[in-house]
């Protein structure tokens, strides 16, 4: 899948000082983000958190109150053109022009962009998004998941060096988001600039190098996947315990929360469990169940969003 | 100089394929009205009135074609975009780089040229009935594409107004339908008192119809020339401030 070359110095994306505000609310305060070009990036965050907003702002939807925001150096507002010819949006909500076919759909998008005589890269889109046999099929007549591929494909037919997906998966079934996933993951290989929004935590650890969380219009963390597990989540330990007995006090520093008898602990080091275990011989308490939990990115999440929440 | 620029010939295309796809309730449905209204008024008024030395059926018919030309060059901007608006499908065409100035035009000549199909409609069906050329057809295309454009850019400026599907339906029916009914369809406006006769000289609706007569007969209320700078000066007007209200973003992005 081809794109356009920039001078790999210049970002994918570059936010300075984007503030957006609705009258007295504040949906954006201040977002300062670099995205470098061929970059998968994730951008993450709880309902309300702004990453919409920050889209909508990035393709033209919006305008920021102040600050600004450019595509491989072309600003959003100023130089739109050039910036929105760089930029391939798949928007969130799931919408479609009633009145055309799957491949007139796409003709006209191409044409939106300048571009005539677009089929021989419409066909291989179709193709990727596995589309092919529903090219001449009215919108109407898709299915939900064949609505979603039609508008990323809306999304490429310009070849956009930089692709946002605001929600891709939301409310897909699995098979199909794990279509989906290949599928970005080969437009990324390809040299694309991927920037994924997603409530998601699976997905963006599976999928992103790097990411920014986002909270009340402001980024909390942005690190890669790799240090933002590192630095916020360890394994956790789940004991069921058995009979009445309580857990030993030495652990009590380690619960993470209690369900009934049922105990997560949270360990900084694998190596914790030997400790544990042994305490637990020692106290004489008995187990119906254990499990060893690998750190992932919701533990990541929940700290960061939980610790802005203690200082808020 | 307005920059129409890459994407309005592929805007163009989809606004006329929108409507010619559903052509039967977008061009034969106003035809059919256009007809009943002749075959009512006719019979009810009775071929024997004059009006301009005319057979009242040969008078009604330019004034039918007119009609039809601005109320569905409304009905085709404001319907499409309050349809994307409501549907979320506007998104297409509001992130691809389509300056405002190529935005506009598209509408509004698609409009424009919805209003001309279904007045040729309309034209055509009237002919067993009243077999009308017209004697100026120059002056009659002039006032029926400007015309459109007008009701087309009302209809551009109340889609993007218009929330919701009645707040659309109030602008046609207190503001779009009143205009396009008291301007002299139906009648000549020296039939009317001197005082209506007064207030008719302050709705352009009726210069489009009264030059558009003209076009048809070599004969009308005021001067062609006068009608045209009437319906010129309200075009531009109308254009400049549509123009301006795109370049904002008003009410397309927040």
């Amino acid at each position: 899948m081809g794109s356009s070359v920039s001078p790999v110095a210049v970002p994918a994306v570059a936010f300075a000082g984007v503030v957006k505000r609705f009258g007295a609310f504040t949906a954006l305060d201040g977002v300062d983000l670099e995205i470098a070009q061929g970059e998968f990036f994730g951008l993450l965050g709880p309902n309300g958190a702004g990453k919409t907003t920050l889209i909508s702002c990035l393709a033209g939807l919006a305008r920021p109150s102040a600050g600004s925001i450019r595509v491989l150096g072309h600003e959003v507002q100023g130089d739109y053109r050039e910036a929105r010819r760089r930029l391939g949006v798949v928007p969130q909500e799931l919408v479609f022009d009633p009145f055309f076919t799957v491949r007139e759909t796409l003709r006209i998008q191409s044409g939106y962009f300048g571009i005539r005589r677009n089929d021989d890269w419409i066909d291989e889109i179709l193709a990727n998004l596995d589309l092919a046999d529903k090219a001449d099929t009215n919108m109407r007549r898709l299915s939900g998941g064949m609505k979603r591929r039609v508008l990323v494909a809306q999304a490429l037919v310009h070849r956009p060096p930089v692709i946002v997906l605001d929600e891709p998966t939301a409310g897909v079934d699995v098979e199909l988001r794990q279509g989906l996933w290949r599928f970005i993951r080969r437009l990324n290989e390809a040299g694309h600039t991927i920037v994924l929004t997603t409530h998601y935590l699976e997905e963006a650890e599976a999928l992103c190098q790097r990411i920014a969380l986002l909270k009340r219009g402001r980024i909390l963390a942005l690190d890669s996947t790799a240090n933002l597990l590192a630095r916020f989540s360890g394994h956790s330990l789940t004991l069921k315990l058995s009979g009445e007995q309580e857990l030993p006090a030495s652990l009590e520093p380690l619960v993470q929360r209690r369900n009934g008898r049922e105990v997560v602990l949270q360990l900084s080091r694998l190596e914790l469990v030997e400790t544990v275990l042994a305490s637990l011989r020692q106290a004489g308490l008995g187990l119906e169940d254990l499990r060893l939990n690998a750190p992932d990115l919701e533990d990541a999440f929940m700290a960061l969003v939980g610790a802005e929440a203690s200082h808020a | 100089m307005l920059d129409l620029g890459g994407g309005f010939g592929a805007l163009l295309r989809k606004e006329l394929l929108r409507f010619w796809r559903v052509a039967f309730q977008t061009v034969a449905a106003p035809v059919l009205t256009a007809l009943l209204y002749l075959l009512i008024f006719s019979h009810v008024l009775g071929e024997e009135r004059l009006v301009h030395g005319l057979a009242y059926t040969a008078f009604l018919v330019p004034g039918l074609v007119m009609m039809s030309v601005l109320q569905n060059a409304f009905a085709n901007s404001s319907s499409s975009l309050i349809q994307s608006k409501v549907t979320g499908s506007l998104v297409f065409v509001l992130l691809p780089p389509i300056s405002y100035g190529a935005f506009y035009g598209a509408f509004v000549l698609a409009a424009a040229l919805r209003g001309l199909v279904v007045g040729l409609g309309v034209w055509l069906v009237t002919l067993p009935f009243a077999p009308l050329w017209p004697a100026q057809p120059l002056w009659a295309l002039a006032f029926a594409l400007l015309g459109g454009a007008i009701l087309g850019t009302l209809g551009v400026i109340a889609g993007i107004w218009a929330d919701k599907f009645d707040q659309l339906a109030a602008f046609q029916n207190f503001l779009v339908l009143p205009l396009t009914m008291l301007s002299g369809v139906f009648y000549s406006i020296h039939s009317l008192p001197a005082f209506w006769q007064a207030v008719s000289h302050y709705n352009p609706v009726f210069y489009m119809i009264d030059g558009f007569r003209y076009g048809f007969f070599g004969v009308s209320d005021v001067g062609p020339e006068v009608s045209l700078a009437v319906v010129l000066l309200c075009f531009a007007g109308l254009a400049l401030l549509t123009l301006m209200l795109l370049k904002r973003g008003w009410k397309l992005r927040y």
